[in-house]
């Protein structure tokens, strides 16, 4: 559509002719830059005529139950509660430790654990105490399918066996033979490997319940500072691979 | 007849929605070519925006490609797509799509500062933490504390402040893009109020 439009050699007979034709119309254009395309005029009317229609609050917004909450927990937790890559990665809920879902929301609520985020988690995870035994419920009953993600033998060797030479004891011992986890000690296997490793790499600044931990997650405070970025990488990768 | 000859030729090359095809998408300056002969008609000649035509420049060059073959495949429907983009875009192809993408995101981008300002508080409150109460999520989760998008992910940031209402209201609507999930379940519980303080806080987001 553009005036400037084609110069191959197949239309130049056809654009030449109508350009000639065109001339005092070209001439006015580059000297005022005036004229709007047609389109442009089009869009601009559309546009002034319509008045979008706010859709009324109701549904979802309003239901503070169950089912409004489980909704809310997965426009960020993902489909499924399969987890979530945005800017931040939202880990995945699914077939988690009922256990250890109601001691995060508990920890949010008090605010032993997400201080140092540029979202408030408290704010986020706000909700009537009375239904956290619901939601973590319904999320560690939730059966996904594998991710299919690729794992690690690295991974696999550091989770079974650890690192002695690094101060970095064997995973299964506390997280189970398949990383499943049990009462307040998390599931692992098919989490996302970026939300592992993000939790790995910066366990004091992540958790922040350093100094006020009453929880069993202060015993990874050395285990997470002892690994090296590929131990984390690695076992990270192992992790997401599990069903 | 000249002067009927030459109002013709103008009408018909002005109402043509024919793509101007600017050379093979090889070569270095295709992108700046496409855009300066297809977008910047309606899209401003820098993409910064023109009324109802967003902003382009500085977008997420994932998510420019992404839009364009999903105009391209009649994916995203509302209103103004339908009748401009669909068929702005019908010979796009994902080698072009690209090229295209990977130009316009690299253009600097200016803030339309066109929003509210008294809302720009409230705005930021909901953008940053949601509105666990209405069980609104924080825009913030995926779009960055910067509004500036990843990945697929758009931009926000310095948006138009009647685009972004648009587009929040399009959402609860129902009508779709390609990959946009949970935006038409997020935006049918905003409110009214709410609409108009984040797409004003957003307008001024550099």
């Amino acid at each position: 559509m553009g005036i400037a439009g084609s110069r191959t050699e197949a239309t130049r007979g056809g654009i030449g002719s109508v350009m000639t034709l065109l001339s005092p119309v070209r001439s006015m254009a580059s000297a005022a830059r005036l004229v709007l395309p047609a389109c442009a005029i089009t869009v601009i009317s559309l546009g002034l005529l319509i008045e979008p229609t706010v859709a009324t609050a109701g549904g979802m917004r309003a239901d503070q139950g169950l089912q409004g909450k489980t909704e809310y927990c997965m426009e960020c937790h993902g489909p499924s509660a399969r987890g979530f890559v945005g800017y931040y990665t939202m880990p995945r809920l699914a077939g988690q430790s009922p256990e250890y879902i109601r001691a995060q929301l508990a920890a949010f609520a008090d605010q032993t654990r997400g201080t140092g985020f540029y979202i408030r988690l408290a704010k986020v995870h706000a909700l009537n105490p009375g239904l956290r035994e619901a939601l973590a419920n319904y999320f560690g009953g939730l059966n996904i399918p594998s991710s299919g993600s690729v794992g690690s033998s690295a991974g696999e060797t550091l989770y079974q066996q650890g690192a002695p030479e690094a101060n970095v004891p064997a995973c299964v011992a506390c997280h189970g033979p398949v990383g499943r986890g049990t009462g307040a000690i998390p599931r692992l296997a098919g989490q996302l490997a970026s939300y592992t490793r993000n939790q790995l790499a910066n366990w004091t600044k992540e958790r922040g319940q350093e100094s006020r931990a009453s929880d069993t997650s202060a015993v990874m405070i050395p285990i997470a500072n002892n690994m090296s970025k590929s131990q984390i990488d690695s076992v990270a990768a192992y992790l997401s691979s599990l069903k | 007849m000249k002067l009927i000859s030459s109002a013709l030729g103008t009408l018909i090359i002005l109402l043509g929605a024919v793509t101007a095809w600017a050379g093979e998408p090889e070569t270095s300056d295709f992108g700046q070519r496409f855009v300066s002969q297809n977008c910047s008609w309606c899209h401003g000649v820098a993409l910064q925006g023109y009324t109802t035509a967003p902003r382009l420049a500085g977008q997420q060059r994932q998510y420019i490609e992404m839009e364009l073959m999903s105009f391209k495949n009649h994916v995203r429907d509302n209103p103004l797509s339908q009748e401009v983009m669909w068929g702005a875009l019908q010979r796009v192809d994902g080698q072009v799509a690209r090229v295209v993408a990977a130009y316009i995101s690299s253009l600097d981008a200016r803030a339309a500062n066109d929003g509210n300002e008294h809302l720009t508080g409230s705005g930021l409150a909901i953008y940053r933490d949601g509105d666990a109460a209405d069980n609104i999520p924080a825009c913030a989760a995926c779009h960055g504390p910067e509004a500036e998008g990843v990945g697929a992910i758009p931009r926000l940031g310095g948006l138009s402040y009647r685009y972004l209402k648009r587009r929040l209201a399009e959402w609860g609507e129902g009508y779709h893009a390609r990959a946009a999930y949970p935006m038409s379940a997020v935006a049918s519980k905003l409110s009214d109020d709410q609409i108009e303080a984040i797409a004003s806080y957003l307008s001024f987001v550099k």
